[in-house]
């Protein structure tokens, strides 16, 4: 005989009926067209859909736009993560609290401009870019790195509490300046932490360049846009086909370095 | 004697390695030159006359944020709609992911039980495994962008591609908590005689159920966050709303939607904080 489960306490029931009350006020108030998504008429339309797609266009001029918009994309990602680099560790030092006996007064309003930079995604921010920095890449590239400014700052500055405080004790004690014990003694020791977060916002950014096109702010994803907005089908399905071999291309590699250095 | 030993070794009074960084710093300049080229990077077009004076402009609308009633009334209800296309998408994610995991899970082969996997088990849990990896590495707005070409404009897309995606990511990580944890007791249950069914519910879920469940809470924080961007692309909420506000240069309008979204982020931040802490 199986023996009765655990005995749940409330709580847990209170939230799963919280929970479930939640899912069925969401599928209720939205009008799901499932009847129409699964209805003959959107299979075929779906099949004349994807029908469309082949033959993917494979005249060496396309690709050559295409490989030039990988380019974009990956420059993109790589020079928003480097801004984004810079632009956090500035934000981290008045983000954190440097040792015990300081005051810190910028500490809270930094963090907070730190969360509504990470709130808002990129793709809003790149929106709202436009308007300042015209169409294509530039607006991305800022998107991308006033984003991941929030999110690095962030992670910079517990990284920078964190760090162990016994050199930056021995230097303030010598009368060194702010800066220099930050330079000198602080910095070293949590350099490789900021490199490998960043590293990895960068694998992050990567994914987001791809996609960040599709409102204007250049790369994979603007060509995507552009394609599919006029009907484009087979230049869509080879733009497609590169956005998703750059996805799994970084996956690959991002796996395949964790594993070596795992080793 | 040892005085004249302090004097030698006097702290120099400059970087001693600046030569080195220096020579660092330009080569990182020059690699980076092309970068910025590709990028169309020009920052002085920001400070552009033309540029700036319609900047201003925007950023002047901000204030005050729009808060015409009938407007709030459109903004609380769109924001509903962005939780709902997150709580559905995260509804069906799950669906799509439970049975994916436990076909996948090899803690729950029996034929592993004694030495190697056999064959046929061994290939259908790969062939699951792809099908989670090409869920997962398709972004959700380009399932977006496909599904409403095909089911049209509406919250219907939203939830579809959250689903897609954010299944094969359930898939995967569901997974790996199941085998990182202690596999005795299910291994114990499997050699006993007991289903794999029963072994995942006595054995697997009672150790992992706090972490399983505390991670589908935090997708679900990051599916409201990537509702909001379906959105621009037609699939309904508060993104909609943001980019027709965005297009009309409409200020207040995207200070009051920034900020109802920037809430709207705090708020399931904080519900979601709360959920895991009450899971221990």
């Amino acid at each position: 005989m199986t023996p009765a489960l655990p005995h749940a306490p409330g709580r847990a029931w209170g939230w799963s009926a919280a929970l479930l009350m939640l899912v069925v006020a969401s599928f209720w108030s939205l009008d799901l067209q499932w009847a129409q998504f699964f209805s003959l008429d959107a299979a075929r339309s779906m099949g004349r859909f994807i029908g469309e797609f082949f033959p993917p266009d494979l005249s060496p001029e396309f690709l050559r736009k295409v490989a030039l918009g990988m380019g974009e994309t990956l420059a993109m990602s790589a020079l928003g993560t480097l801004l984004a680099a810079i632009g956090g560790l500035a934000l981290a030092l008045p983000a954190s609290r440097l040792h015990g006996a300081e005051r810190a007064w910028a500490r809270r309003p930094t963090r907070a401009l730190l969360n509504v930079l990470r709130a808002v995604p990129e793709l809003v921010w790149a929106g709202l870019l436009l308007i300042a920095a015209g169409l294509g890449p530039f607006a991305g590239t800022l998107a991308l790195a006033v984003h991941t400014t929030g999110v690095l700052g962030r992670l910079f500055a517990e990284a920078v509490e964190n760090a162990p405080s016994g050199p930056g004790a021995a230097l303030r004690t010598q009368g060194v300046g702010k800066g220099r014990v930050f330079v000198y003694a602080t910095l070293p020791q949590v350099l490789p932490q900021l490199l490998s977060y960043t590293l990895y916002r960068w694998e992050n950014n990567i994914r987001a360049a791809a996609v960040l096109g599709v409102v204007g702010a250049g790369g994979l994803g603007q060509l995507l846009a552009f394609h599919m907005g006029l009907f484009h089908m087979g230049k869509t399905a080879t733009v497609l086909g590169a956005m998703l071999g750059l996805v799994a291309l970084v996956d690959a590699l991002s796996h395949l370095s964790r594993r070596w250095l795992m080793r | 004697m040892p005085l004249k030993a302090v004097a030698a070794v006097a702290a120099p009074t400059r970087d001693p390695a600046w030569l080195g960084r220096v020579a660092w710093l330009s080569l990182g300049a020059v690699l980076l030159w092309p970068l910025a080229v590709a990028t169309e990077f020009r920052p002085w077009v920001l400070v552009d006359p033309d540029s700036l004076k319609v900047t201003r402009r925007f950023l002047a609308d901000f204030l005050p944020p729009a808060v015409a009633p009938d407007f709030l009334a459109l903004v609380a209800r769109e924001a509903w709609r962005t939780v709902a296309i997150a709580t559905a998408g995260m509804t069906l994610a799950w669906l799509l992911a439970v049975p994916l995991t436990l076909l996948s899970v090899r803690a729950l082969s029996i034929s592993a039980l004694s030495g190697r996997m056999a064959t046929g088990p061994a290939s259908v849990r790969q062939a699951v495994r792809w099908a989670l990896v090409v869920l997962r590495s398709v972004p959700e707005l380009v399932w977006a962008l496909v599904f409403v070409r095909v089911v049209g404009l509406g919250p219907t897309a939203g939830v579809l591609a959250i689903g897609l995606t954010y299944g094969g990511m359930l898939g995967k990580v569901y997974a790996e908590i199941l085998e990182s944890g202690e596999q005795h007791a299910s291994q114990t249950l499997l050699r006993n005689g007991s289903g794999r069914l029963q072994a995942f519910f006595y054995g697997l879920l009672p150790q992992n159920g706090a972490e399983l469940t505390s991670y589908t809470v935090y997708r679900w924080e990051c599916a409201i966050r990537s509702s909001v961007v379906l959105g621009f692309v037609g699939a309904g909420g508060l993104g909609q709303q943001m980019d027709s506000a965005m297009k009309m240069f409409n200020g207040g309008e995207v200070a009051t939607l920034l900020a109802v979204f920037v809430a709207l982020v705090a708020l399931a931040d904080l519900a979601s904080a709360s959920l895991r802490r009450a899971l221990g």
